[in-house]
């Protein structure tokens, strides 16, 4: 229920690419939200300037759709999140108000130089079967449509898009500075969908009720003296464009190894197993890194998308959280997914957490809490979480009735207890958890880093040799 | 829906199957889920329209394959017919199924309803005439009056679009537009033939009513292309059969749109200006599709607005229904009750039971189990107003079997 008397505004701020320039620009034209920056502890932050305006940190993806269902009156976020939201709910409840002239780029469809795609007529005069890998699954859709392709798969994925061509996607549909900034990850850019700024955006019953006038003068008055940056859409010539080829040549064994938080202590692990790779590191971040073992292709992604791309095939064996493949065997119960072991790194706990200030100990009297509920119409428990399948089965399991999943894209913290009443997250310590007020009510698993395999792949006479191989020699440095 | 909606929904059903049948169709049904590709492979559905799906994953959503909840009648049967059917000369098939658009305002309904035939193979004209006059019949004797038959004819439009010789991205949008229904954007466009223009106002403005229109159009644009000539004379051969038969109609290139893989004629019925149902030619879908290269039309009834113009009928138990009822809510009484109901039943009369002790007059006879020697029963003929004990349940259905 929105608090209009009151006139509490609440503005989303983006965490990631786009925080330093959104810092930047409030500074310029003081909000007064001066702990908004780089070094931000808490997520929540209060004007000095508007009393009435508060703000919260979210992730970028996240603050479209949390406008949208009216958490939030104001947000900033980039074009492409907010486009990724309007196609598929063109009428929904988010306006755009104006581009914020910072955070340029573009959402580019790309192929690799290896495809032999070189124009869109190729894609929708074929009959071939296109893959599309992004993260961006509704754009890519509606691109697919608009060029009645006639078949088409398309793989969401957390991050990392450019990697997946030629061998494991035919085309990405992918951010990117300029059509040149594409054509450096080694792909052909075959247009350019949609130019990207940061964007103010509102909720559309708040500007409709609301008195924003203040905070919306703020904005407008230092942008509105700069020119708006352009939407035309501006196509790079393929001309003009330098597409870095890397080698590249099938290989029989196919190996994904994580970015991110799991990147160090894999390269860690991998370096004493003996496996000599190069372009991948504690320091060193190569997509395709190289081994003496000519049969070996190695690509590293996301923890979060490995499951789904060894159950597609696209990749043998991967080295991922069983967190991840949990997420992904509740959703997906008999996929040909299998853990072989796990590494003895990378532990966390995944926990049930609540607000400090919910009387709650545990999941037992949080579901005597929901029931008991004296509402009418019983409000659904609002449970944020980044692994929605096992949250959903977390739930269900435990009779929690009525709820609502919000998925997140990490931080779910950020969301109690305004947003959200329960969060369903990985903690290593938790120690971020007590410092948001938040304390654990149930641990539903403990998540190492394992190495999980194709079962096709583990069949396959072509394929067992090597397998075993590589297996053995990651086993053996555990025993 | 309620009672009295599945009431006009069956009647609806029933006489359309009834009709369907008389002309030698079968009926069919397709699954609710469907493939995604399978409504994409033909290339032939808008992108609007197709972004109106209901699509998810699988239980082998790692696959990325992606099903939808039928967006569409005609594809689906299409599919059934190559894969089962396609042995056969003729297939003339029907159906009565759902389908489902994503609604993005959540006020109109997300499930719609349809009426559909499908005839695959046969010589062309006639058997575009024979859909027509099968979905007129159904109209018909659902007793909905004024009812409008709308025609066009998708090949004059694609010959249209040829002869503009627009860039193949903008032929592609304009088909797009068109689609849509927006046919001004057609008339708007600037040619380097003047005759193609005039061609295109004059198509655009003029309706016809009978196959003198056409002959018209053709007299007056010699020059017109050859493929617009062909389709040209196609229109005619059905007008012309119509005209014939006595069966009127309205010939307005610009009233259809959604006729995305139609390829010859394309009607639409009205009843009261409002639009019932449509149909018309597809001869590319089944090669498109991988079939044979084998011509097919059909056409749909759209029973949600049929609905509407129904008039809401009451469920009759007036001419055989029995209500079996207890006097007191003895164990004694209640099992003679459903053993009375039972043999109603049994002798082929729909009885009710009922221990509320309501007054109820929408029924032919009530029987009221009194439980008391010598007159166990009492029976009220509710058309008669006369009331008479009776001894036996046989003396029962002999009473009842004797009006």
């Amino acid at each position: 229920m929105k608090d209009y008397q009151a006139g509490y505004i609440k503005l989303a701020l983006p965490k990631g690419r786009l925080l330093a320039p959104t810092a930047n620009l409030l500074t310029r034209i003081n909000l007064g939200l001066e702990d908004y920056g780089d070094n931000a502890r808490q997520y929540r932050l209060c004007s000095t300037r508007f009393p009435s305006l508060s703000a919260k940190i979210l992730q970028e993806r996240d603050i479209s759709v949390q406008v949208a269902v009216g958490n939030y009156d104001l947000g900033v976020c980039g074009l492409d999140w907010i486009e990724e939201f309007l196609v598929k709910y063109p009428v929904g409840a988010v306006v755009k108000i104006l581009s914020l002239n910072y955070g340029e780029g573009g959402i580019h469809v790309a192929a690799s130089a290896e495809s032999g795609i070189a124009n869109l007529n190729d894609l929708s005069n074929g009959r071939n079967d296109y893959r599309i890998v992004t993260e961006y699954p509704n754009l890519a859709e509606a691109f697919a449509l608009n060029l009645r392709m006639r078949r088409f798969r398309i793989f969401p994925v957390w991050g990392a898009a450019e990697v997946y061509p030629p061998e494991d996607a035919d085309l990405a549909v992918l951010w990117g500075k300029s059509g040149a900034d594409i054509a450096t990850q080694g792909l052909i850019p075959l247009k350019k969908l949609l130019p990207v700024t940061a964007f103010l955006i509102a909720n559309r019953e708040s500007l409709e009720n609301k008195g924003l006038s203040q905070i919306l003068m703020c904005f407008s008055s230092k942008l509105t003296t700069g020119t708006q940056a352009s939407t035309e859409i501006k196509l790079d010539t393929l001309e003009e464009l330098k597409v870095s080829r890397s080698s590249w040549q099938a290989k029989e064994i196919n190996l994904a190894l994580p970015d991110g938080h799991q990147q160090a202590p894999t390269a860690q692990f991998l370096k004493r197993t003996g496996l000599n790779l190069q372009g991948y590191s504690e320091e060193v971040l190569n997509r395709r890194p190289s081994t003496d073992l000519d049969w070996l292709g190695i690509k590293v992604i996301r923890p979060q998308d490995m499951p789904l791309q060894v159950a597609n095939g696209n990749f043998d064996l991967a080295i991922t959280g069983e967190d991840w493949l949990r997420e992904h065997l509740c959703r997906f119960p008999s996929s040909p997914v299998k853990k072989l072991f796990p590494l003895g790194f990378g532990t966390v706990k995944i926990v049930a957490a609540v607000s400090q200030e919910m009387p709650v100990a545990n999941i037992d009297e949080l579901r005597s809490l929901v029931q008991s509920s004296s509402d009418h119409i019983r409000a659904p428990l609002k449970v944020a979480s980044e692994y929605i399948n096992i949250a959903d089965k977390y739930l269900r399991d435990n009779h929690i009735n009525p709820y609502k999943l919000i998925p997140t894209w990490g931080a779910s913290e950020a969301f109690l207890p305004e947003d959200a009443d329960i969060l369903i997250d990985n903690v290593q310590t938790g120690k971020t958890l007590e410092q948001h007020k938040l304390k654990i009510i149930d641990v539903l698993f403990r998540s190492w880093a394992c190495l999980i395999a194709n079962k096709d792949s583990l069949a396959s006479s072509d394929k067992k040799e090597k397998m075993e191989f590589l297996t053995q020699k990651l086993r053996a440095e555990l025993e | 829906m309620l009672p009295g909606d599945m009431l006009r929904f069956r009647r609806i059903e029933d006489v359309f199957r009834t009709c369907c049948r008389n002309w030698g169709y079968q009926e069919v049904r397709t699954p609710t889920l469907e493939y995604l590709y399978l409504f994409t492979a033909t290339g032939t559905l808008t992108p609007s329209m197709l972004s109106k799906v209901y699509s998810f994953l699988d239980w082998d959503g790692w696959s990325g394959e992606r099903v939808v909840l039928r967006p569409d009648g005609t594809i689906p049967v299409a599919r059934l017919y190559i894969d089962n059917l396609s042995g056969q000369e003729l297939a003339k098939l029907f159906y009565v199924t759902n389908i489902f658009a994503f609604e993005g305002t959540g006020k109109e309904n997300r499930e719609r309803w349809q009426c559909g035939a499908e005839f695959f193979g046969g010589t062309r004209f006639a058997t575009d005439v024979e859909i027509m006059l099968l979905a007129k019949e159904v109209i018909h004797r659902l007793g909905l009056s004024n009812i409008t038959l709308q025609l066009s004819h998708a090949g004059l439009v694609a010959a249209l679009l040829k002869d503009l010789k627009l860039h193949p991205g903008e032929e592609a949008k304009m088909t797009n537009r068109i689609l849509e229904g927006n046919w001004q954007a057609l008339s708007k466009v600037k040619s380097d033939n003047p005759e193609i223009e005039r061609l295109i106002a004059e198509l655009l403005s003029l309706k016809g009513k009978s196959s003198s229109f056409l002959h018209n159009i053709r007299a007056s644009f010699p020059g017109a292309s050859q493929s617009f000539k062909s389709s040209l004379e196609g229109f005619v051969n059905i007008a012309t059969l119509l005209d014939n038969l006595g069966c009127s109609y309205e010939i307005d290139i610009a009233a259809i749109h959604g006729f995305e893989y139609y390829t010859g004629i394309c009607f639409q019925l009205l009843t009261d200006g409002k639009k019932i149902g449509g149909g018309g030619r597809y001869d590319r879908l089944v090669p498109l599709m991988n079939g044979e290269d084998i011509p097919a039309c059909g056409f749909a009834l759209y029973v949600d607005p049929m609905m509407k113009l129904l008039p809401l009928e009451k469920e009759k138990k007036g001419e055989s229904g029995i209500l079996v009822q207890g006097k007191e809510l003895t164990p004694e009484i209640v099992k003679t009750c459903f053993a009375v109901a039972e043999s109603l039943r049994d002798a082929g009369y729909p009885a009710e039971l009922d221990f509320t002790g309501r007054e109820e007059s929408n029924y032919r006879w009530v029987v009221l189990v009194l439980g008391k020697e010598p007159s166990p029963f009492m029976l009220t003929d509710c058309m008669q107003r006369r009331r008479r004990d009776a001894a036996s349940m046989a003396e029962i259905l002999k009473v009842i079997s004797e009006v």
